[in-house]
């Protein structure tokens, strides 16, 4: 046997071990929720849930060319990834990431079906490169010189736990910790009719496979049952309750409260209609 | 590296594929066309496009109709997608799956980049007085990302992990890697894999704006290429579990492979640094080193700085040890699918002993050759070479190469299954 990762093929499944992992880093971005330390006195009822329009900090970490064309998403991504990374107090360029978003720029994506609908159907090469899934992803690399594996994912209004998955696997596999980023922006119209997705919403986790000192809790998932068909769990502030159904990052948010308030708590979260994610929450 | 408590990465079997490109529908089809050196590029007269380039349409996507409960999903790229799950008896595998494993272990991981977002583009000439989008556009159901997923989903009732890797042009590589990752974790015991990209606007007027498509049909790692000539595919592969002994013509999943050039948005690293990592980290999960491939098919777009790039990463890691040649000249670059196309191009080569020609390549460019002697696989034999192609070599182990916009990166090895021992020494 040398030092390659197969094992003796099979074709039976080993016995599967519960997933789990580490919360070590939050960022967070949204209506009224600034950043983590701010989102979590909201989130244990301690202060009132302000629902202000999320502004979104310039990215001083890129260079000058590419931070005048930072779009709302790399905004986001940037601003609640960052945060999260040193949260953790790890380095952005040694991370793996998983990008989770239920559409993409819905605002470059107007931008560019409104010039193609036009006479003479010119792009800019910056639009154009802004219209790819993963350019949140790219831009992050540019500014954290992260070089590791990305994974850039959408699952519509089920993104988020699909997101969730992914990272959980790859940490529990791979033994090393992964930023998750979730994120979703404003829809102008006319798309916003068919997308009526109001405002932006981000959220960044770090996951790490072993505790450490800034581990917040244990979050855990059975790989032979991770959906159920229990409800989703909801929110019983109702400004939060409607954030979280009308963006589909903040259907983290039930997570998200039992971070906050250090519960140990079963999670269920919207994934797939009528198939939600299943998680066991444990504080560190 | 991970670290010694790292679940192993259990050997996976291609057991049924399929794909459907400009080159014709199905396996059969392919296969013909790769053996003939055949382009299937044209010039472009797709919907109202003005510009002067070639492109890779598939026949009789118009012409497809979904099954009538899910109509909402209708677009020209969930019609690719149906046209392509017809072929080869794809579909029958995929229900023979779910009755071998259950609709919850089957994972779905497909990739795209534009999805179907032709309908949209299409709506937007239609908007009515009070610029309103008509009635009649389902965005959930074609243009957003994920609707290649929701409809491959809904159509077979699939019930297990699910989601659409979107990250350009390697998309459809590295669903293989998270289908192996699920596998690894028990979360599946087979997966759906793969990847749909039609064509539309944004990306025929987007890579014109930055001077990257030809005006000819394109040509790979020619002195003379002058950009890409986009196309449009669907491809889908059932991975499942190999069996403790391989039949000689199985054909396995060895290795997958991803990095990050963190460079620049629309141009690789231009020593295809990452490139060489997605590569190196492939041959390193399959165990194997550059002397035990037989065949790489590279990315290849015909830009000038990719083929330039993945030149030069290519060269580094393998010298002129493994023959190889993009397969784009002959189906255009179908972008999010182009990962899914290939390998499944790559499992034909691996099947039928062949290695797919350089179409469109005259010679390889005399400045890359120069950076790094590569065994580019031309069409027809030239004075540079001495081989010719398609080949009577058969290859054992082949990789295959999708990098994409934002500097993503993806490498897949595929071996035949009496292959598993590399030549090189190295005992598994």
């Amino acid at each position: 046997m040398s030092d390659t990762m197969f094992t003796v093929p099979l074709d039976r499944p080993p016995a599967a071990q519960t997933l789990d992992v580490h919360i070590d880093g939050v960022g967070l971005l949204g209506p009224g929720l600034s950043n983590w330390e701010q989102a979590q006195a909201v989130l244990r009822g301690d202060a009132p849930h302000d629902a202000q329009r999320t502004v979104l900090p310039v990215p001083q970490i890129l260079p000058a060319a590419e931070r005048r064309r930072a779009t709302a998403v790399i905004k986001l991504t940037l601003a609640s990834g960052l945060e999260a990374v040193a949260h953790a107090g790890l380095h952005a360029a040694d991370l793996a990431t998983v990008f989770t978003s239920s559409g993409g720029d819905g605002r470059n994506c107007h931008e560019i079906c409104a010039a193609l609908a036009g006479s003479d159907r010119l792009l800019s090469p910056t639009r154009f490169h802004n219209s790819v899934h993963n350019a949140a992803s790219g831009y992050w690399g540019i500014a954290t010189g992260a070089m590791a594996p990305c994974a850039v994912l959408c699952a519509f209004d089920a993104s988020f736990a699909a997101g969730l998955l992914e990272a959980l696997v790859q940490v529990a596999l791979l033994r090393q910790p992964v930023l998750l980023l979730a994120y979703d922006t404003h829809y102008p119209e006319p798309l916003h009719r068919v997308r009526p997705i109001p405002d932006s919403f981000g959220v960044a986790l770090v996951l790490a496979p072993q505790a450490g000192p800034r581990s917040l809790a244990r979050l855990s998932l059975d790989p032979t049952a991770p959906f159920t068909e229990l409800p989703a769990d909801t929110l019983s502030d109702a400004t939060l309750e409607a954030l979280r159904c009308a963006i589909p990052a903040a259907r983290a948010l039930p997570l998200l409260r039992a971070l906050a308030r250090r519960e140990a708590a079963h999670i269920v979260l919207d994934n797939q209609p009528g198939q939600q994610l299943a998680l066991q929450l444990t504080p560190c | 590296m991970p670290s010694p408590t790292a679940r192993p990465i259990p050997l996976l079997r291609l057991s049924h594929s399929t794909t459907t490109t400009c080159l014709g529908a199905g396996l059969d089809a392919q296969l013909q066309a790769l053996r003939s050196a055949r382009s299937g590029l044209a010039p472009c007269a797709f919907d109202i496009v003005d510009l002067p380039t070639w492109i890779g349409e598939v026949a009789g996507v118009d012409a497809v109709r979904l099954p009538e409960p899910l109509l909402d999903f209708d677009c020209r790229n969930n019609r690719l997608a149906e046209l392509a799950l017809q072929q080869d008896g794809f579909a029958d595998a995929v229900q023979a799956a779910i009755a071998r494993h259950g609709a919850q272990r089957i994972g779905l991981f497909l990739g795209t980049s534009t999805s179907g977002i032709l309908q949209t583009e299409q709506a937007y000439r239609t908007l009515d007085a009070h610029g309103a989008l008509p009635p009649t556009l389902h965005y959930e159901q074609t243009h957003n990302t994920f609707s290649l997923g929701a409809y491959v989903r809904a159509r077979f009732g699939l019930r297990g992990p699910c989601s659409v890797v979107s990250s350009a042009c390697s998309s459809s590589a590295k669903v293989f890697a998270s289908a192996q990752r699920m596998f690894a974790a028990g979360l599946i015991d087979c997966a759906l894999v793969g990847g749909v990209d039609s064509l539309c606007l944004t990306t025929l007027y987007g890579f014109n704006s930055l001077e990257l498509l030809s005006a000819t049909a394109c040509r790979p790692f020619d002195a003379t290429r002058n950009g890409l000539s986009i196309g449009e595919a669907g491809a889908f592969v059932l991975l499942e579990r190999a069996a403790t002994a391989p039949v000689a013509d199985d054909v396995l999943l060895l290795g997958v492979g991803e990095s990050s050039d963190a460079y620049h948005m629309s141009s690789p690293h231009p020593d295809g640094l990452g490139a060489r990592i997605a590569m190196q980290q492939a041959l390193d999960q399959a165990g194997l080193q550059a002397a035990d491939i037989d065949y790489i098919n590279l990315h290849g777009t015909a830009t000038p700085s990719n083929d330039a790039a993945e030149g030069r990463a290519v060269g580094a890691l393998f010298g002129a040890g493994a023959p190889c040649s993009s397969t784009k000249g002959a189906t255009g670059h179908t972008l999010g699918a182009a990962g899914g196309v290939e390998a499944v191009f790559c499992l034909l080569a691996l099947r039928h002993g062949f290695m797919p020609a350089g179409v469109g390549t005259t010679a390889l460019d005399p400045a890359i050759a120069a950076a790094a002697p590569l065994d580019y696989l031309l069409a027809t034999r030239t004075p540079h070479t001495g081989r010719h192609a398609p080949s009577a070599a058969a290859p054992r182990r082949v990789l295959s190469n999708s990098f994409g916009f934002g500097g993503t990166n993806c490498s897949l090895v595929l071996a035949r299954g009496d292959a598993l021992h590399p030549v090189s020494g190295m005992g598994r």
